[in-house]
């Protein structure tokens, strides 16, 4: 079922550079929504393609766009979210890194459908090196009348500008992008109200993952009713995967909604398979916040159907027995894993990565880092298990931001299935490999 | 003017009005607690998240209920909205797990604290928290500093309610102090240790819940319950001159901004009267403080007053009690 429409120029040699962007079609979806199309019709088009967000959520992008408010006299914004921080998910720098041209000319159709005259592509500052490769393919664009006052001699103008961050997952949530945008500290805001109210500066302002915006270019090039024949029910087109772990070919891969996640994992398409023969054990399958499932559940759902790769399919049974196709990180760990380890190393991200604004995800996230580190060595109770349920479940919804349920939903996940992996950890602790370390530690803080 | 429930009590509140300030009209147990809002400084509150209540039916048009409990204090009322506090069992638990993750950090040193009996914390565990604490791990400190020459900061205390900020950034003309950091290593400084040199800089102190910010010409001289608040009033070109003095006999032992009964601030006052006036004759006395909150300063003869408005019934019932007047608190 391979289908390539973001990436169909990937293996072409330079593709980087305008010239052979510009040959293999590029800016065709730009001169079509500028020449023939009106503003409205391509929010249209977008609408009939069912394109959904490719960032997490999964937000319908046709009516998002059509959420955006139009008072007279104040600017628009689109911005694009580039700041991909979640474990596991590597797809933006994939696509930003090899077909830069792809995310400006998305950028250009997608703010013209917006009516918006400035646009900003926020990037994550490790991510530094590809914000240089977007600057020159700007400065193309730029060059060669893409962007600028009067494009294709319209009369529309459009800046678009590049915006670093300095590394902070959080600035990935939308209204803290806007405050760091700002220039101000990186703090998610209190909603409502929305962006598509009162976002940048004030303003009324989309904010779009990359991916999500490259999707623009061929649903103008082809029409949304023929981009919503691609995939399956309502997760139409295609999605980047960023497929890692225990997997013969780790990489990125762009898959038709819909494809069996086994034929994903096992096929040589994809994933290739489980690495040295090993058994599959679990799976995260949309980036580090969505819950975990074991192998049964990720195959098959709690019905015994196949799972798909789809927002649907990977949702079914709820949180129950279900997951998220969240941002497209596919995590595959083998039968060697340790749940317990890889918990405590996600943990250990939330509570670097929050912001401190609300009480519960500020000291939350901590705490469970902490009881999943003397569970881990071998330190834990059986009473700790019960705890971090509670505490999990006193963090979940209760927040300013969805950082807090992204740090409950995998501890919750994890103690769903994998209970009896805890209770050994805390059981047997002389059966954990590194069991010395909390003694070793704590005697060098006192020598 | 749109009409809410909370807890059973019905309200017609003005357009515009939050859930939080629609409770305090109605009044008494079913007021949520809050940490971190404060009724004289704009954009305050959604953080500490202790003021969450339970929204069961949307409003009129919307009836849905709400998916998630939501701050009190930044959501706004619509017109047949129907709320839950103390009567959803979900809440009052969810507000103890808040009020836990609050204390997880906290020193609970309160016999040490320059804070102890005037202390938001305090008030707030031994009201909604547990009795106990399930936290097992060191806490997070800090050292104390001097942020000018008569505050002083001790982050330890600390529950980044952002009062303080919000003071700096709305009353003060320059803002020198933020937050630095993030998470639970998350600090209010001033940008390497600037002196915050203000005329209005000394309310930071007041508006802070907890003993993390105190006034140095008091620190440690008496605990508050052993001073007497009195209101007094001066001529002060800078502010209203209206404050509490805290009177250790004939002495002047501190000078604050003036509260309401839910220990907020009323009117700003300036760094002169607060530190610089600690003579009898600077002041005109007026008497006692009158003291209408839960706290050892207003020695145990203080009860929860009952809602000036009865549970509502029907709406026959609805309309006949929906005054908005006060006068019953
Ligand atoms: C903590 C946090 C981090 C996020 N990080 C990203 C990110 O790196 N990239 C992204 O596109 N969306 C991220 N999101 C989701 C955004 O808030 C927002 O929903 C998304 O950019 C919307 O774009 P879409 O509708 O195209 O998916 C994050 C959300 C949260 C709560
Ligand atoms: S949930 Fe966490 S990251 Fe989000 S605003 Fe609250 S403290 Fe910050
Ligand atoms: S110092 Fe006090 S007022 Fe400032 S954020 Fe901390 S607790 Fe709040
Ligand atoms: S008082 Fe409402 S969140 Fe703090």
């Amino acid at each position: 079922m391979g289908k390539n429409l973001l990436l169909e120029h990937d293996h072409v040699p330079g593709i980087q550079s305008y010239e052979v962007y510009r040959k293999h079609g590029g800016y065709a979806a730009v001169e079509k929504a500028l020449k023939q199309l009106s503003p409205e019709a391509v929010v249209e088009e977008v609408k009939k393609s069912g394109l959904r967000g490719r960032g997490g959520a999964g937000f319908p992008t046709g009516m998002k766009w059509s959420f955006l408010a139009k008072p007279e006299g104040v600017a628009r914004y689109l911005v694009c979210n580039a700041d991909e921080s979640e474990p596991g998910t590597f797809k933006d720098r994939y696509l930003m890194e090899r077909i830069p041209h792809l995310l400006v000319e998305g950028m250009i159709a997608s703010s013209f459908a917006l009516g918006a005259k400035s646009a900003y592509i926020y990037i994550r500052g490790e991510y530094f090196y590809v914000s240089r490769i977007l600057e020159n393919a700007i400065d193309e664009a730029y060059a060669n009348g893409w962007l600028g006052k009067n494009i294709l001699g319209t009369g529309y103008d459009l800046d678009l500008y590049v915006q670093v961050g300095a590394g902070a997952y959080i600035c990935g949530e939308e209204t803290a992008l806007l405050e760091s945008l700002e220039g101000k500290r990186g703090n998610p805001r209190i909603k409502p109200p929305f962006p598509a109210i009162a976002g940048l500066y004030g303003c009324p302002t989309v904010v779009n993952n990359v991916e999500t915006i490259a999707a623009v270019v061929p649903i103008v090039n082809m029409g949304g009713d023929e981009y919503a024949k691609i995939g399956i029910g309502k997760s139409t087109g295609t999605k980047l995967i960023s497929a890692s772990g225990h997997i013969n070919k780790p990489g990125v891969y762009e898959i038709e909604l819909g494809v069996p996640v086994e034929e994903f994992i096992y096929s040589d398409e994809y994933c290739g398979g489980i690495k040295n023969g090993k058994q599959l054990k679990a799976v995260v399958a949309g980036g580090s916040s969505v819950p975990i499932l074991p192998a049964h559940l990720i195959l098959k759902t709690a019905n015994g159907e196949p799972r798909l790769m789809s927002y649907e399919s990977l949702a079914d049974g709820g949180f129950a027995t279900g997951t998220m196709l969240g941002s497209g990180g596919f995590i595959v760990m083998d039968e060697d894993t340790s749940i317990v380890k890889n918990l405590w190393n996600f943990s250990r991200f939330y509570h670097h990565e929050s912001c401190g604004q609300c009480s519960p995800c500020r000291e939350g996230t901590g705490w469970m880092e902490k009881i999943l580190h003397r569970i881990l060595h071998g330190h834990g109770k059986l009473s700790d298990i019960d705890l971090l349920w509670d505490i999990q479940g006193k963090i979940e919804g209760k927040t300013i931001c969805p950082l807090g349920d992204a740090a409950a939903w995998p501890v919750a996940a994890a103690i769903r299935h994998f209970r009896s992996e805890f209770e050994e950890y805390v059981k047997h602790p002389e059966k954990i490999k590194d069991v010395q370390h909390y003694y070793r530690l704590n005697s060098l803080s006192e020598a | 003017m749109p009409k809410v429930t909370i807890d059973g009590h019905q309200i017609e509140v003005p357009d515009g009005t939050t859930i939080l300030q629609a409770a305090r009209m109605i009044g008494g147990p079913i007021v949520p607690p809050a940490m971190c809002y404060y009724s004289t400084l704009k954009t305050s509150g959604g953080y500490c998240r202790t003021c969450i209540v339970k929204v069961s039916k949307g409003s009129e048009k919307d009836p849905r209920p709400m998916p998630k409990p939501v701050a009190s204090c930044r959501t706004t009322v619509m017109d047949g909205m129907e709320v839950q506090n103390i009567t959803s069992p979900e809440v009052v638990e969810a507000r103890k797990g808040v009020v836990e993750f609050l204390l997880l950090n906290h020193p609970l040193d309160c016999p040490i604290c320059d804070q102890a009996g005037e202390c938001h914390l305090q008030d707030l565990a031994y009201e909604h928290g547990m009795a106990k604490t399930r936290y097992e791990f060191e806490r997070r400190t800090f050292e104390k500093i001097d942020i000018g020459g008569k505050i002083k900061l001790h982050m330890t205390r600390c529950i980044l309610c952002y009062r303080c900020v919000k003071v700096a950034d709305q009353v003060t003309n320059s803002r020198v102090h933020g937050v630095m950091n993030r998470g639970d290593v998350a600090e209010i400084s001033t940008y390497i240790e600037n002196v915050i040199e203000n005329d209005f800089s000394g309310n930071v102190i007041d508006v802070c819940p907890v003993g993390a910010l105190t006034d140095k010409t008091f620190r440690f001289q008496s605990r508050i319950w052993n001073v007497n608040p009195m209101d007094a009033h001066r001529d002060c070109p800078k502010c209203a001159g209206k404050v509490t003095l805290w009177m250790k006999g004939d002495v002047v032992a501190r000078v604050s901004a003036r509260k309401d009964k839910y220990a907020e601030v009323i009117d700003w006052i300036c760094n002169e009267c607060r530190f610089e006036k600690k003579e009898l004759q600077d002041w005109v006395i007026e008497g006692p403080t009158n003291i209408e909150r839960h706290s050892v300063i207003s020695q145990n003869h203080y009860t929860l007053k009952e809602p000036s408005h009865k549970p509502v019934l029907n709406a026959v019932d609805a309309v006949d009690s929906s005054s908005t007047s006060n006068s019953g608190n």
